[in-house]
């Protein structure tokens, strides 16, 4: 029986991960708030501990957690900084 | 000299009447007899016999005996059924006259019941573009498992007659991009809907209701990657209204928001379908719900508009009671009000107030929307009383205005609750506009119900789209 294909038919392109760091000192690592509660408690933890390896921070925020972070604020955090932490909270 | 092409079957009385005709067309160098049903017919000429019927479908015949003049490859003259005044026009030529002179004809072969679907599968293959896959000696019913694009409910085997036979449910062209389904945000065509309608069980029919519900989650406003992937509750539910609600059986009135009506049931389940199979949403992928719903299967019915006195919903959204629309909300499951004593709309409405309180938690205000599914019961409380849906709606949000001193965190022995510091304020339960009433239901039962909606709503998540279906 011959059925027809009800998906999308994409093959998703094989992508390998950029090198890891190996050192934080020196490196601009971006903090990126998705807007849940409660997202700024963990990521001023997490901006404490890098600076204490001697890394630059940088704080940015989604407009809202339900949806896609904008391209202009990710080709923002891709140009700007060397790594960059998502806080999920709540 | 112009080629002739006429297209006859036997079974017909009036391909039978004009046998003499055909014989003395047949006799010309230029004409070509297409028998649909026999190779001898008529007899003792040479017929083509169009078994498969590939040439009558591929001429667009749809009445026999059809009479087409061709010159240099291009149509020039079609005529159909017998009418021996446009025939000698046509031909040029002078016919007997034993006949009768004019005779309707006979629905051609390829147009038998579900021929034309038949055909083509068969014969256009060129106008679906989806991969075909072919399973052998598998139970079709399991290939939908197999394969990964089922919602956990047997799917209907997509073949490409079945395909073909929902297209005809729309005008649209099966290639026409509806838009990009998340969370993959991969193109969407009519096709692709047609085919996922068709493993949900829906009819042609059902068509445009889906492919408007599938245009109206993918509007910005209605956030559907944020609703798929939240770990709350929601996912889209489906209101239909106008007369396409009626005209294609959908259930209004008793147990609309259950079981039983194939509309109401395959209507949500192909939107949910299309995401899963097009949009690559699935639970445990990008599908994050905790717990979910049973609506997220299917949650599609219809507004009992005719027996309501008061605007549709679709009304409310500035549409005509003869526009059909579909409003999609992003809604949880539905929690019942029972109120048997009220017979006064202040009292029941305060009936109302205290069930909407609860939504999501007592305590949280400003998060989700809400529709109100009010039965014709309760519907009568306020018609006797003559209270316009927009009065109702007025006063409960006057009765869910909350103090905040209620509200805040540890405020009842409760921890969950808003910030301190809002103690002072008072509150609406509601964002505004975050309060829909729709009318539905059996007409015995003081029972109503609440559809909350996702706890993400307004700017931040997810409105309440509403969108006129075209066919």
């Amino acid at each position: 029986m011959e059925m027809l294909d009800p998906t999308s038919e994409l093959t998703p392109e094989g992508r390998q991960p950029l090198a890891r760091l190996t050192d934080l000192k020196g490196k601009r690592v971006a903090l990126l708030d998705i807007s849940k509660p409660r997202g700024n408690v963990f990521l001023d933890r997490i901006e404490d501990l890098l600076k204490q390896h001697g890394a630059e921070t940088r704080r940015y925020k989604k407009p809202t957690f339900t949806r896609v972070a904008p391209d202009t604020l990710r080709q923002e955090i891709a140009g700007d900084c060397d790594a960059v932490l998502e806080a999920l909270a709540d | 000299m112009p080629n002739l092409t006429l297209v006859v079957k036997k079974s017909c009385e009036t391909c039978l009447l004009i046998e003499p005709v055909i014989r003395l067309l047949a006799e010309l160098p230029t004409t070509k007899i297409i028998s649909q049903d026999t190779l001898d017919f008529a007899a003792d000429i040479a017929v083509n016999y169009d078994e498969t019927l590939e040439i009558s479908h591929k001429l667009g015949i749809e009445v026999v005996p059809t009479l087409i003049v061709d010159e240099d490859g291009q149509e020039v003259a079609r005529t159909h059924g017998w009418d021996r005044d446009q025939w000698q026009s046509i031909l040029g030529l002078t016919l007997t006259s034993d006949i009768p002179a004019f005779r309707p004809g006979c629905g051609s072969k390829t147009h038998d019941p579900g021929m034309q679907e038949r055909l083509a599968a068969r014969f256009d293959q060129d106008k679906l573009v989806s991969r075909r896959l072919a399973f052998e000696d598998v139970d079709p019913f399991e290939v939908g498992f197999d394969q990964g694009w089922s919602d956990g409910l047997p799917v209907i085997p997509p073949t490409a007659e079945r395909v073909f036979r929902m297209l005809a449910g729309t005008t649209r062209s099966p290639q026409e991009l509806i838009g990009s389904v998340p969370p993959d945000y991969a193109p969407c065509t009519v096709e692709k809907i047609a085919i996922n309608a068709v493993m949900a069980g829906c009819l042609p029919e059902y068509l445009p209701v889906v492919i408007t519900a599938v245009e109206a989650v993918l509007e910005d406003q209605f956030c559907m990657h944020g609703l798929l992937a939240t770990t709350y509750f929601s996912g889209p539910m489906i209101v239909v209204n106008g007369p396409i609600s009626r005209s294609i059986g959908m259930n209004s009135g008793g147990n609309a928001l259950g079981q039983g009506n194939r509309a109401n049931a395959t209507i949500g389940r192909a939107l949910q379908l299309v995401i899963r199979n097009v949009g690559g949403g699935k639970p445990g992928g990008v599908d994050r719900a905790a717990l979910g719903n049973p609506g997220k299967y299917t949650f599609c019915f219809a507004e009992d508009e005719l027996n309501s006195c008061w605007p549709s919903l679709a009304e409310d959204s500035g549409f005509a009671p003869q526009q059909s629309t579909v409003t999609v909300f992003a809604a949880d499951g539905m929690q019942g009000i029972v109120d048997q004593k009220s017979r006064t709309p202040e009292s029941l409405a305060r009936s109302f107030a205290a069930g909407l309180r609860a939504i999501g938690h007592p305590k949280m205000v400003q998060g989700s929307d809400a529709f109100l599914v009010i039965s014709p019961e309760h519907e009568r409380v306020f018609r006797d009383a003559n209270w316009q849906k927009n009065r109702l709606i007025d006063e409960l949000i006057e009765l869910l205005m909350i103090p905040g001193a209620e509200l805040v965190q540890g405020a009842q022995g409760i921890a969950e609750g808003i910030p301190e510091t809002l103690k002072d304020r008072t509150i609406c339960k509601f964002r505004d506009g975050g309060l829909r009433i729709v009318r539905a239901g059996g007409r015995a039962g003081l029972f109503s119900a609440i559809i909350a909606g996702w706890g993400a709503s307004g700017a931040i998540g997810s409105v309440p789209v509403t969108k006129e279906i075209y066919t």
